[in-house]
């Protein structure tokens, strides 16, 4: 989990538009969402679990009043190990109004990608959807999959609001 | 002087609802055959200010109706017409078309013009047939009010400016209306007209008496800020043209200009006006005259308009500043720029106190805040609470001598938490005159049709309950209400056989008892009749008895598709509805309950939680799991022995409860919990009824019984079968409030035959 720091590039230095993303690990993948859906960081506390609902939702916590679903990103992608440490982090995002918290093994970096570092990602069997990939970034010879969140979150299959609310939403 | 009004219209939306609800309920209260002065009074400024706002605001279908509505309650106010019943039921239903009106401009239905037209017809019928003078309706000038008292002084006229609103063929119409009616406050002379729609037309009225009155004629056919009246012979002055024709003579009072009827319009424009100098111009004006004592020592002046009588024998003139003053204190609300507030509120003020003693002083004691602002308060002082809990928990393990003070700083800080929690919580709480004051017309009207005579009686209209709950209890209660006046009442002539009044009574009335708010139903009519509700349900093939309890036989009208009425009228009788009130209540986290004698009457009792955020719940473990019950469901618990438990078909899913098989719900089997209790005997039963269906939840433990404050899973999830809600327990972490119907629902289709 160790970065060299990542070189912040000015907005717009050399063309292209520079967006900020959140890096962080799952197992030893690196993965970039967009900043502006963060809210906030914060340690793995045990949620309470909620009956008959998939693997990778492990439960509800209560953040200062309002209670918000966790989801497990490393069972959802399939990678790494489910393994709570107390490094264990979670990624509160802010999501069309909504809050999930999502678990990930570590938080590397907010880092600039300019439009031109992101690369489609190619078609590929995973257990993630490519739809929810939006290309690879290329990053001092690491690569980030950069991930389109906030349609992820919303998705059906993520089954994390009412079929009602998903069609409206 | 284009200004979105856009932003006004929920003020205004808010405002006209309050007044028409207002004159319902001073309709309803008022005796036709002795109408009191004060009371007509009230109804006619109601039904002005909608007017009036409504006309500012452009939505000229309300100010249409209320134009008319007004006439004819002027002419009732000022004693040329005589108050009539059938005028009182013309008024309700002219308050129903606005409601319709207002309804529609909020997006929320259609307008119903027809409904609209019919009642300006009958209106216009009444005030025709009713008025003593011969005027026709059309011609009825808005507001006769202020001229009357006032003697026409021969020379006196007015310069009128005005830009027609709407398109030039409408504004070819609108016109001559406005001429012909300009023409009844006196000689009408048109000195320019406009070439095209945007430029003003120029008139002379020589011998009207009464800028009021051409204002408010004016008001309804041009665009409010485009209207100038200057009295005739002056130079037009004023610098932002104030559209309230009062303002014009504060021009002789050598004010620039003040805030008028219209305060949206031209706070842009209008150069700064120090802020003493309104103070000046209300009352540097009666300086000079001899009546400024008088005035506010006129305490029987408290409605507004009569209370010009009293200038009556001083030159209009004067009159005209202290009568536009409350229109003023009125718009003052709705005027939102903080340089309307500055400068409006002083004058405001002083003018209710001097003109208008006991006009409404709600509007500044008050302030419109949004339900999510307070919700969000509320969520965050309890957020606050369980900090302070964790913060004791926390300092009970230190030495209470060495930290002495920390001891007492907590301490003090539990004490503000709570009292703190407790106002913010009655921010939220309304008195249930909000919901009982619906219901004189209900009764009204539903007695009326049903050709029975019914007296109203309320009690408790202060307690105070929850929005969200007044919100949802209004239609469960319309419908008991309607229920008792239907069946329970019975018409006249069955009455006086029994030898009771001829004049049936229901009671409403709302009290507290031991953190529940009781909600009483009552009525002194004929019962319910328990043989029928009996013969009904086994014909329906319900599982009853003879030997129930006319309590369990009387719930029975709250099964789906249950009535007992041997005629459906439109009132009721469907037999749909009673099982949606029942539902609705518990929802609620309420019940209902009915006593009831034949011959007697029947009062049904509805029981609240006093907030709809906050449960008395019972925890139990599974597990590591707690899991909350409401306790309303919860009838008893008991420890199950072998022999209680009862297999069907190899499975032990039956319990034994003295004579009844009841279905077990096995929680930790449904949520899958491992690590639970296995055997029934090692665990605890909790017997729990919903819908009149029982069903035993077996868990590991009981844990304790505790408020918990409600908290919607579904604001950033979705809903779980079987979970209700979710909670945070003291220690902070959430426990799942469980879906008690749904769980007892589960037992029953799991074991058809067992339930």
């Amino acid at each position: 989990m160790v970065q060299e720091s990542t070189r912040k590039s000015e907005t717009g230095d050399e063309g292209g538009y520079a967006q900020e993303f959140l890096t962080f690990t799952l197992g030893p993948e690196e993965y970039a969402i967009d900043i502006l859906k963060v809210q906030e960081i914060r340690g793995y506390e045990q949620p309470t679990t909620i009956a008959n609902v998939p693997d990778f939702i492990k439960g509800v916590i209560n953040l200062r009043g309002i209670i918000v679903p966790i989801v497990d990103l490393r069972i959802k992608f399939g990678v790494g190990k489910a393994e709570y440490t107390p490094f264990t982090v979670v990624i509160i995002l802010s999501i069309s109004g909504r809050v999930v918290g999502i678990v990930v093994d570590g938080v590397s970096d907010v880092t600039s990608l300019r439009s031109e570092q992101i690369r489609p990602a190619p078609e590929f069997a995973a257990s993630v959807d490519t739809r929810y990939i939006k290309g690879l970034g290329t990053l001092d010879e690491r690569m980030l999959i950069v991930v389109d969140i906030e349609r992820l979150m919303l998705s059906a299959e993520m089954a994390l609001m009412d079929e009602a609310a998903a069609t409206a939403a | 002087m284009a200004i979105d009004m856009s932003q006004f219209y929920q003020v205004f939306f808010e405002e006209t609802a309050e007044h028409l609800a207002t004159m319902e309920n001073l309709l309803l209260t008022l005796d036709v055959g002795n109408p009191d002065s004060e009371q007509l009074n009230a109804i006619f400024r109601a039904a002005h200010s909608i007017k009036g706002s409504s006309g500012t605001f452009g939505f000229t279908d309300l100010a249409e109706v209320t134009h008319i509505l007004e006439n004819l309650l002027d002419r009732i106010r000022k004693g040329e017409t005589t108050l009539r019943e059938d005028m009182i039921d013309a008024f309700l239903d002219a308050g129903d078309v606005l409601k319709n009106l207002l309804a529609a401009h909020q997006g929320d239905g259609e307008a119903d013009r027809a409904a609209a037209e019919a009642i300006c017809q009958r209106l216009h019928a009444l005030t025709e047939g009713g008025g003593a003078a011969a005027t026709s309706p059309a011609a009825v000038p808005p507001a006769p009010t202020f001229a009357a008292p006032i003697p026409a002084t021969s020379e006196a006229g007015f310069d009128l400016r005005y830009i027609i609103d709407g398109d030039t063929a409408q504004a070819a119409a609108a016109n001559d209306n406005l001429l012909a009616e300009l023409a009844e406050q006196g000689e009408v002379r048109v000195v320019a007209r406009p070439e095209t729609a945007d430029q003003p037309w120029q008139v002379q009225v020589v011998g009207a008496s009464d800028i009021e009155v051409l204002r408010e004629l004016l008001e309804f056919v041009a665009r409010n800020d485009s209207i100038r009246i200057t009295p005739l012979g002056q130079a037009e002055t004023g610098a932002g043209g104030s559209p309230d024709g009062a303002y014009g003579f504060f021009d002789e009072a050598v004010v620039p200009d003040v805030a008028a009827d219209d305060a949206y319009g031209f706070f842009d424009t209008l150069p700064p006006v120090p802020e003493e100098k309104v103070e000046d111009d209300a009352f540097g004006f009666f300086e000079p005259l001899p009546v400024v004592q008088e005035a506010p020592a006129q305490p029987t002046a408290s409605e507004e308009n009569d209370a010009y009588g009293f200038f009556a024998p001083l030159p209009d003139k004067l009159a005209e500043p202290a009568r536009s003053e409350p229109d003023r204190s009125e718009a003052a609300p709705a005027a939102s720029a903080p340089a309307a507030a500055v400068r409006d509120k002083p004058a405001g003020q002083e003018s209710r106190r001097a003109a208008a003693p006991a006009a409404k002083p709600g509007s500044d004691t008050t302030i419109r805040v949004g339900v999510d602002k307070v919700d969000q308060l509320i969520n965050l002082v309890g957020e606050l609470v369980i900090t302070q809990a964790m913060l004791a928990q926390s300092a009970a393990h230190v030495d209470p001598v060495e930290f002495e003070r920390l001891h007492n700083g907590l301490i003090q800080l539990e004490r503000n938490t709570r009292d703190l929690q407790e106002a913010v919580m009655s921010i939220r709480m309304m008195p249930m005159s909000v919901v009982f004051s619906r219901f004189p017309r209900v009764v009204r009207d539903i007695s009326q049709k049903l050709g029975k005579q019914v007296e109203l009686k309320l009690s408790g209209e202060s307690t105070e309950l929850d929005k969200g709950l007044i919100e949802r209890i209004t239609d469960p209660l319309t419908h008991l209400v309607r229920n008792s006046l239907d069946h329970g009442i019975e018409p006249p002539e069955v009455r006086a056989a029994k030898g009771k009044q001829p004049v049936g009574t229901i009671t409403l009335s709302a009290y507290h008892q031991s953190g529940n708010i009781v909600i009483e139903v009552g009525d002194d009519g004929a019962g319910l009749p328990r043989e029928k509700i009996l013969a009904k349900a086994k014909e329906r093939g319900l599982n009853v008895h003879d030997q129930m309890s006319d309590q369990e036989v009387f719930q029975l009208i709250f099964e789906a598709g249950f009535s007992t009425a041997d005629q459906i009228t439109d009132v009721s009788g469907r037999g749909v509805g009673m099982d949606v009130v029942k539902k609705n209540i518990t929802a609620m986290g309420g019940r209902v309950d009915i006593d009831s004698m034949a011959g007697v009457g029947t009062r049904m009792t509805v029981r609240l939680p006093l907030t709809l955020a906050i449960l008395d719940g019972m925890s139990v473990a599974v597990g590591k799991e707690t899991y909350i019950i409401p306790l309303g469901y919860v009838i008893e618990s008991l420890q199950a022995d072998r022999s209680m438990m009862k297999s069907v078909s190899g499975v032990e899913k039956l319990i034994q409860v003295r004579d009844d098989y009841l279905p077990v719900v096995t929680l930790h089997e449904i949520f899958g919990v491992p690590d639970a209790v296995r055997s029934y005997e090692n665990g605890i039963m909790i017997i729990l009824e919903t819908d009149g269906i029982k069903a035993a939840l077996f868990v590991d433990a009981m844990v304790g019984q505790h408020q918990v404050v409600i908290k919607s899973l579904e604001s950033n999830y979705r809903k779980v079968p079987g979970i209700a809600g979710a909670t945070i327990m003291g220690d902070g972490r959430v426990a799942l409030i469980l879906d008690v119907s749904m769980l007892v629902g589960m037992a029953r289709h799991a074991l058809p035959a067992a339930a």
